[in-house]
């Protein structure tokens, strides 16, 4: 293929924050009528890319330029109307207005301060027709489903696009998360508007978590670590494990020397086991056998459904497929109360929206888990509260160590050892811990695994989720591997299993 | 120093603002009305401006304390008007089909039919709001509105009298020389404290409004203890119900309790109770109330026009809001300790007003709302 001139270039694109450096000296280019993935895990720096492009945040170094001409955008309108259009993992539109009215909010065609309403649908129509879809522009958009509501804001990001830019029309089309929440159906149609548009000369940049769909739809892939460019490369010259291997950083056989196992204690019988239990759009059914006193480490890139495989096993979420047993019994995995009863606990990830109540005091939040399961009629003595917040403050180093201090104002690590501790005073026999160790410190983070290993040894078990494939390597007995909404796979670790084993799992999503 | 420290933890007392609004707005009185704070007895009786704010409070506090743990779990109720309307309304028209009106046995027949209404409306309230998951707001606004009709019905749209002496006592007699409505006050607002603090209800009513879904999470049976605060309110409602329509001996299913939720709502926001929930305080809403009605009484002793009645309580109530307001406070106190160190300059602390005053006005907003 000869290639023809980029159609946006960037050079040199650096971005600092207060005490961070979110991009250093980053190039990307992007071809007409190609579909470019841009890729990275959390914090390496895509969105930042994305809305240094689209002027949400301001240039610190390097240069944008777009048709040939430097160009440097104030706002993502400036960014619009030189024909640079963004739709987001939300959809930011309004249910209640029609498809037309949608497509054309804030530039309705006007005559003498009239909306032109025959106008406005009949352009609608036209520019749903000419991106292949089957949509009716009058109905109101909330009665269809989200993700056709997905696709009209794709339409107008192109509407708007070809408006404002007097004809010259939309040239690069951003698509940050489209498909996260979508099932295969909906993404098959999805892509098919992208082939579209990109046969029409549109330049896509397209974001997602699922490696399978970059290698459906995608010509050209960027990949980004910590804020600096790791490669660029053809989709079909690069294979999966390379990609994975770019993605979190370390070769393959450099990771072989990091291993070093941690001699484990012997597991018991079986504690819990899920057969078939799977919600879709979730994560597809899995089977999956906890024993007692065992810590399974969960891994996965982001998006993989490591945290959608743990709140089933809490009932955070409903199944709709598979049952549960623990300790031989079933369990209706309807409501966390449920899973709570049978002894499952779970630290989510989100500290701050799903774990503390920020108001109240270190006390209370310690308290709740033990309080909500005696009920509110049975108020724990104030003594033996007064003791086990003593206890566990000091047992797990919560610093300020004042049971009075309000839990919003303590520190990250701070806030998840209280987690912990709400879960502990109950006595869980499965303790679920989703990536307790994002955003801590580093000591905190050693003491938190140090404990994971002691909890295990006194016969608790633990699924332990982490973004870091060390720290799960080293302190599980059994590793699942996530891919895609899949458990691809359970290695039971050993000397043979290492990071590198775990990563080709991840890459190929199959059990060798 | 440690005078200093004493200082600082009294104003950080949560009830510090709240009470020294109350003791302003009564020192205010004291000009117009010198003896205002001296109470006497007559008949065995006692009387006195502060007795009256107290008697005449008590439906408002009753109320309040019932919405305040509505509020907590980041809920509100716009129907207990019309409960104190149905409540009264059935009690005061069951005691009037009666042979004697003073027979103890069908009073309190009456009262107990009264209060069961109250707590179907609670039930139907909770049931809304929990089981179908209905805004609050609206799922309330229900029988705010309707409720009104229904105490229009059982009472034929006329305003029923009623000749019992039993009953007057609730809202309209004395007990150990004080009103008995006070009694009913303090056993209600006790009931509560304990019932919230010596239990662990308190602390899972303000994790369900400090954080619905970590409650969620951490197993709380969120729905039952959202029914129960509805129903709670609703009770304290119909007792409220019961107290007005016996301190006149009748029930206007029209008038009663009207505007009663809004007045409650504002004496939870005055005692420190956030309407985003989370974090209540009986003690302050029970401050907050008797505030309220400190101010009503102010206005008729200090002799503010009638016509113009509601502007003045609303200019206080925006006053008091924005006192309440910490931003506020830092803004307007930091712009006055600028202007004292920028020395003579005669008119300055009035320049860095406005911009602190607008700012913080924004941010009182959703208080002022609900005035």
């Amino acid at each position: 293929m000869a290639e023809p001139q980029p159609v946006l270039q960037m050079t040199g694109i650096v971005k600092e924050f207060p005490g961070v450096r979110a991009l250093s000296g980053v190039d990307f280019r992007l071809f007409p009528g190609e579909i470019h993935a841009l890729l990275g895990e959390n914090g390496a720096g895509k969105s930042t890319l994305i809305k240094v492009l689209t002027g949400v945040h301001s240039l610190d170094g390097g240069t944008i330029t777009l048709d040939g001409e430097s160009v440097r955008f104030a706002s993502p309108l400036q960014a619009q109307q030189a024909g640079i259009s963004t739709v987001y993992q939300e959809v930011n539109l309004c249910p209640n207005l029609s498809v037309a009215e949608n497509i054309f909010i804030g530039r309705e065609p006007t005559r003498a301060g009239r909306i032109q309403w025959k106008r406005m649908r009949r352009e609608a129509a036209e520019l749903v027709d000419r991106l292949g879809l089957d949509i009716d522009v009058t109905a109101p958009l909330s009665s269809y489903p989200l993700a056709v509501q997905q696709l009209v804001a794709i339409v107008r990001s192109v509407g708007t696009g070809d408006s404002v830019s007097g004809g010259s029309g939309t040239k690069v089309l951003i698509l940050d998360e489209p498909t996260s929440s979508l099932d295969r159906g909906e993404v098959l149609e999805l892509f098919s508007l992208m082939r579209r548009l990109k046969e029409q000369g549109v330049a896509i940049l397209f974001v997602s978590h699922f490696l399978d769909q970059i290698y459906e739809v995608c010509d050209r892939m960027t990949v980004l670590r910590n804020g600096t460019l790791v490669g660029e490369h053809m989709v079909r010259d690069l294979d999966q494990v390379g990609l994975v291997q770019l993605m979190i950083g370390k070769a393959l056989d450099q990771l072989e020397e990091l291993h070093d196992h941690q001699l484990h204690s012997d597991v018991g019988e079986t504690l819990l086991k899920a057969e078939a239990l799977g919600r879709a759009g979730g994560i597809a059914p899995f089977d999956l056998e906890v024993k007692k006193g065992e810590v399974i480490g969960l891994a996965g890139l982001l998006g993989s459904g490591r945290t959608e495989l743990a709140r089933l096993l809490f009932g955070a979420d409903q199944p709709d497929s598979g049952t549960v047993s623990i300790g031989g019994k079933q369990v209706s995995m309807n409501a966390p109360n449920d899973a709570i009863g049978a002894g499952v606990a779970f630290c989510s990830e989100n500290r701050k929206t799903e774990g503390l109540v920020p108001d109240l005091t270190v006390r209370e939040n310690i308290i709740l888990a033990l309080q909500a399961a005696r009920g509110w009629t049975r108020p724990i003595p104030a003594s033996q509260r007064d003791e086990l917040v003593a206890k566990y403050i000091k047992a797990l180093d919560i610093r300020p160590a004042n049971p009075e201090a309000r839990v919003g104002q303590l520190s990250g690590g701070n806030q998840q050892k209280v987690l912990l501790a709400r879960w502990l005073i109950t006595q869980p026999k499965l303790l679920i811990l989703d990536e307790p160790t994002r955003g801590i410190d580093i000591g905190a983070k050693a003491e938190i695994q140090k404990l994971v290993v002691s909890l295990s040894e006194d016969g608790m078990s633990v699924l332990y989720i982490a973004a870091e494939l060390e720290e799960v390597l080293r302190l599980s007995h059994t590793i699942g591997v996530l891919r895609d909404r899949r458990l691809v796979a359970q290695l039971t670790n050993g000397p043979e299993i290492t990071t590198s084993r775990i990563l080709e799992t991840i890459a190929s999503g199959e059990h060798q | 120093m440690t005078t200093t420290s004493r200082w600082r933890a009294l104003t950080h007392h949560h009830l510090f603002w709240p009470v020294a609004v109350l003791v302003v707005l009564l020192l205010v009185n004291v000009p117009f009305t010198p003896d205002f704070f001296s109470i006497k007895m007559t008949d065995g009786h006692l009387y006195g401006s502060l007795v009256s704010i107290v008697l005449f409070g008590s439906p408002l506090i009753l109320v309040a304390v019932g919405m305040t743990l509505v509020i907590a779990t980041g809920g509100i109720d716009l129907s207990v008007g019309a409960v104190v309307a149905i409540t009264g309304a059935l009690a005061c028209s069951y005691i009037s089909d009666q042979a004697d009106q003073s027979a103890l046995a069908g009073v309190l027949l009456a009262m107990g039919l009264g209060l069961l209404a109250a707590v179907v409306c609670g039930l139907w309230n909770g049931f809304l709001v929990a089981r179908m998951g209905i805004q609050p707001i609206i799922a309330t606004l229900i029988i705010m509105v309707a409720g009104r009709g229904v105490a229009q019905l059982i009472t034929d749209g006329q305003i029923i009298t009623i000749n019992s002496e039993p009953y007057k006592l609730i809202g309209g007699g004395y007990w150990l020389t004080l009103p008995f409505s006070i009694f009913v006050v303090a056993v209600v607002v006790a009931v509560t404290v304990v019932l919230t603090r010596r239990t662990a209800l308190g602390l899972l009513v303000e994790s369900v409004g400090g954080n619905a879904e970590a409650s969620r999470l951490v197993g709380i049976r969120s729905r039952r203890i959202k029914i129960m605060v509805y129903v709670f309110c609703a009770l304290c409602a119909g007792i409220a119900g019961l107290m007005i329509s016996s301190n006149t001996s009748a029930a206007d299913g029209n008038n009663a309790g009207l505007w009663i939720e809004l007045d409650a709502i504002l004496a939870v926001v005055i005692g420190g109770t956030s309407l985003l929930g989370g974090r209540f305080s009986i003690g302050g809403t029970v401050v907050g109330a008797l505030v309220i009605q400190t101010l009503t009484t102010t206005i008729y002793t200090i002799g503010v026009p009638t016509q113009t009645n509601l502007v003045f309580k609303a200019v206080v109530v925006i006053i008091v809001c924005l006192l309440q307001s910490p931003k506020f406070r830092a803004k307007v106190f930091s712009a006055r300790l600028g202007a004292k160190s920028g020395a003579q300059g005669g008119g300055s602390p009035s320049a860095p007003a406005p911009a602190g005053t607008t700012a913080a006005a924004t941010e009182a907003a959703p208080k002022m709302e609900v005035s």
